[in-house]
């Protein structure tokens, strides 16, 4: 184990990778010469060369489309968006190309990508550049969907997502990248795409949450600790394919559960997960399922009105309280 | 409309009874083949969007006979052709239109994607534009390799403007992608007309934009098609250049087979007079005419092209629906 940032873990993983396999490469804006906006690709290009490091201008259609087109020959293009926000130009080749290829097809032309590259609440940067992406992709069959909340599962998941012969969508946080964890040195530590975590084992009820929400989950969880509440959580890591397993087995044992999502709530994956409980585990539920999200609204740039959009650790411990029928001590 | 002239010639063989057989062959293979298809269509054997190229099988048959077979090709959802061309068997493409087990797709992909893998035919694409950048990846991982594959693109007129046309066209020229694009300039994008969609409607110029060669050629003219293409391809495998070609072609039938007449954005006469060019009539009476082949060479072809057609009508009749689970299949692979 080597303690390291989440940006560290993330440029480890793409070194690996691209030593490991030659048809793996890097494709997108800034990624070389200036060495990644976020530089998570720090030293790729000194250390690959240009063949390998591919700088493109601003044209995410046309270079997302030139990763599908390279996938369906051979390579294995690992294509950054700059922040997540930008996919949307380049949505159609997603949607319409990369996850439809393989079934289109009849099976004859699979789509080994991944695009990745940071998305949700940042810090003040507005409307456009601040808001949570994956909703615009775990809709759609034919992509995996990956949102690593600790640099352990960023190196892990992203060497899964780039073996992977299927299109993943891997959404990182500006605002994890400089968080530090431990991290296997060992180049052929992957974890599996489609697995959730328990974060944290608690008996009274469940909180199913990711990325910068699921850490503050877990102060929330700390806090409730003293209120005699005991928290568990759990990390599905991968959106889609999502491991309701893990879930529904969390809930079975604590009987409670309370889903927090950045992202405005409605048709939110808060309302996938509450859906598959209530499929699933209705009958072992005690309390509804409660959802903390994101307000319906745009994220605004002032600093007070930016805080009110997204869930805080109060809105979350009280919706932890309600599950728990338990009075605010 | 100006012709940018070019006088030189590619390097290719003189045309003789082999190579007028194959390409007089193949543009009868399409037509049949699509003749056949609207038959079917009427029948309800086939559904959605049928998409004709009728009168434009000479971009298809001259494009393909100048590429090797590992070359690879890439088109829209008016790709009959394109892919027959390339080697695809008619009755896995007839199945498919069948939405048959025995497609090139299982009959998951329709009309509007034939894929074939044993012939690099990438599809079949029916977001207009969309298969543009597609094709400069596959440059992009001809390069890669080290390999001197080419690629060709087919696409209409309607997907110029378009933003992915000119991302794809810059990337092309500035990576050097050996890329040969093909506009089939057929004057309508569905019932919009080139002058009502285009600033520019001469289409060759945007390759001078973007500094790479560019050329309009007569797309009703097999032999003028496969010169030009030719060059492309020459320049493409030696030094990486990609071209943009201006294919001027014309579709005898609508856009789709929702719009059989086509006759509400043009005119009867129009499409009459154009009906003149019809590319497999000018070029048997100029084989004929050379002596390339004779009047009997030529109903062999023809009775050879319909017995093929039949039996693919009839493969296709045959082959068994897919099996419901197939609905699951091949979303993802695992391996």
């Amino acid at each position: 184990m080597a303690v390291m940032t989440y940006r560290e873990a993330l440029n480890l993983a793409l070194r690996e990778e691209m030593k490991r396999d030659p048809r793996v490469f890097v494709i997108g804006e800034e990624v070389g010469l200036y060495e990644g906006a976020y530089k998570v690709t720090q030293g790729l290009l000194k250390e690959f060369g240009p063949k390998r490091v591919v700088d493109t201008p601003i044209a995410e259609s046309g270079f997302t489309g030139v990763g599908i087109g390279a996938s369906m020959v051979g390579l294995r293009p690992v294509i950054e968006m700059m922040t997540f926000n930008f996919a949307l130009l380049a949505l159609d080749q997603i949607v319409n190309s990369a996850a439809k290829m393989y079934y289109m097809s009849g099976g004859q032309y699979n789509v080994p990508i991944v695009i990745r590259g940071p998305g949700g609440p940042a810090h003040q940067l507005a409307a456009q550049h601040s808001q949570s992406m994956e909703v615009y992709f775990y809709h759609v069959p034919g992509l995996k969907v990956v949102r690593p909340s600790t640099p352990m599962d960023a190196k892990g998941l992203l060497k899964a997502a780039i073996r992977d012969d299927n299109p993943v969508v891997f959404i990182e946080s500006e605002t994890l990248y400089a968080v530090k964890g431990e991290v296997p040195e060992d180049p052929e530590f992957v974890i599996p795409l489609g697995e959730a975590i328990v974060r944290r084992e608690g008996r009274d009820v469940t909180v199913v949450a990711y990325m910068g929400m699921m850490y503050r989950a877990m102060e929330a969880a700390e806090e409730l600790e003293k209120e005699g509440i005991s928290v568990e959580i759990v990390d599905p890591r991968t959106l889609r394919p999502m491991d309701a397993g893990t879930i529904i087995g969390s809930v079975r044992k604590t009987h409670r559960a309370v889903v927090v999502e950045a992202g405005a709530g409605f048709a939110g994956m808060g309302s996938e997960i509450a859906a598959f409980i209530m499929e699933h585990a209705f009958d072992d539920l005690d309390a509804p399922v409660e959802r903390v999200t994101g307000a319906n609204a745009p994220m605004p740039y002032a600093r007070g009105l930016e805080r009110a959009k997204t869930p805080s650790k109060e809105r979350i411990m009280e919706a932890i309280r309600r599950v728990c029928y338990a009075e605010r001590s | 409309m100006a012709q940018k002239t070019e006088t030189k010639k590619a390097g290719l063989p003189a045309v003789d009874t082999e190579l007028a057989r194959r390409l007089l062959g193949d543009m009868m293979l399409i037509r049949r083949f699509e003749e056949k298809a609207a038959e079917a269509y009427a029948l309800g054997k086939i559904g959605g969007f049928l998409h004709l190229s009728i009168g434009e099988e000479a971009v298809a048959a001259g494009a393909t006979s100048v590429l090797r077979r590992d070359d690879y090709a890439i088109s829209t959802y008016r790709e009959h052709g394109h892919c027959l061309a390339k080697g695809a068997d008619p009755r896995r493409v007839m199945a498919e239109l069948f939405g048959r087990r025995d497609g090139l797709s299982k009959g998951k992909g329709g009309s509007m994607h034939l894929f074939d893998k044993s012939v690099n035919f990438l599809g079949g694409h029916a977001i207009v534009g969309a298969h543009l950048p597609l094709a400069a990846g596959v440059g992009f991982a001809i390069n890669y390799e080290g390999a001197d594959q080419v690629c060709v693109c087919y696409f209409g007129d309607g997907a110029v403007p378009q933003g992915e046309f000119h991302e794809a066209m810059n990337l092309s020229a500035l990576w050097k992608l050996p890329m040969i694009w093909i506009c089939e300039n057929n004057r309508y994008a569905m019932g919009t007309s080139l002058e009502r969609a285009l600033a520019q409607t001469e289409i060759w110029k945007f390759g001078e934009v973007y500094g790479i060669p560019s050329e309009p050629v007569d797309g009703m003219d097999v032999l003028a098609v496969r010169d030009v293409v030719g060059r492309a391809v020459e320049r493409a495998r030696t030094d990486k250049t990609p071209t943009l070609i201006e294919a001027r072609t014309y579709r005898f039938r609508g856009h789709s087979m929702r719009d059989p007449a086509g006759a509400v954005y043009r005119t009867k006469e129009e499409v009459e007079r154009e009906k003149l060019r019809d590319p497999i009539a000018l070029f048997r009476d100029k084989a004929i005419k050379a002596g390339w082949l004779s009047e009997a060479d030529v109903r062999a072809i023809e009775k050879d092209v319909n017995d093929r057609i039949d039996d693919a009508v009839a493969f296709a009749d045959a082959s068994p629906e897919p099996p419901v689970e197939w609905l699951l299949t091949d979303i993802y692979k695992e391996d």
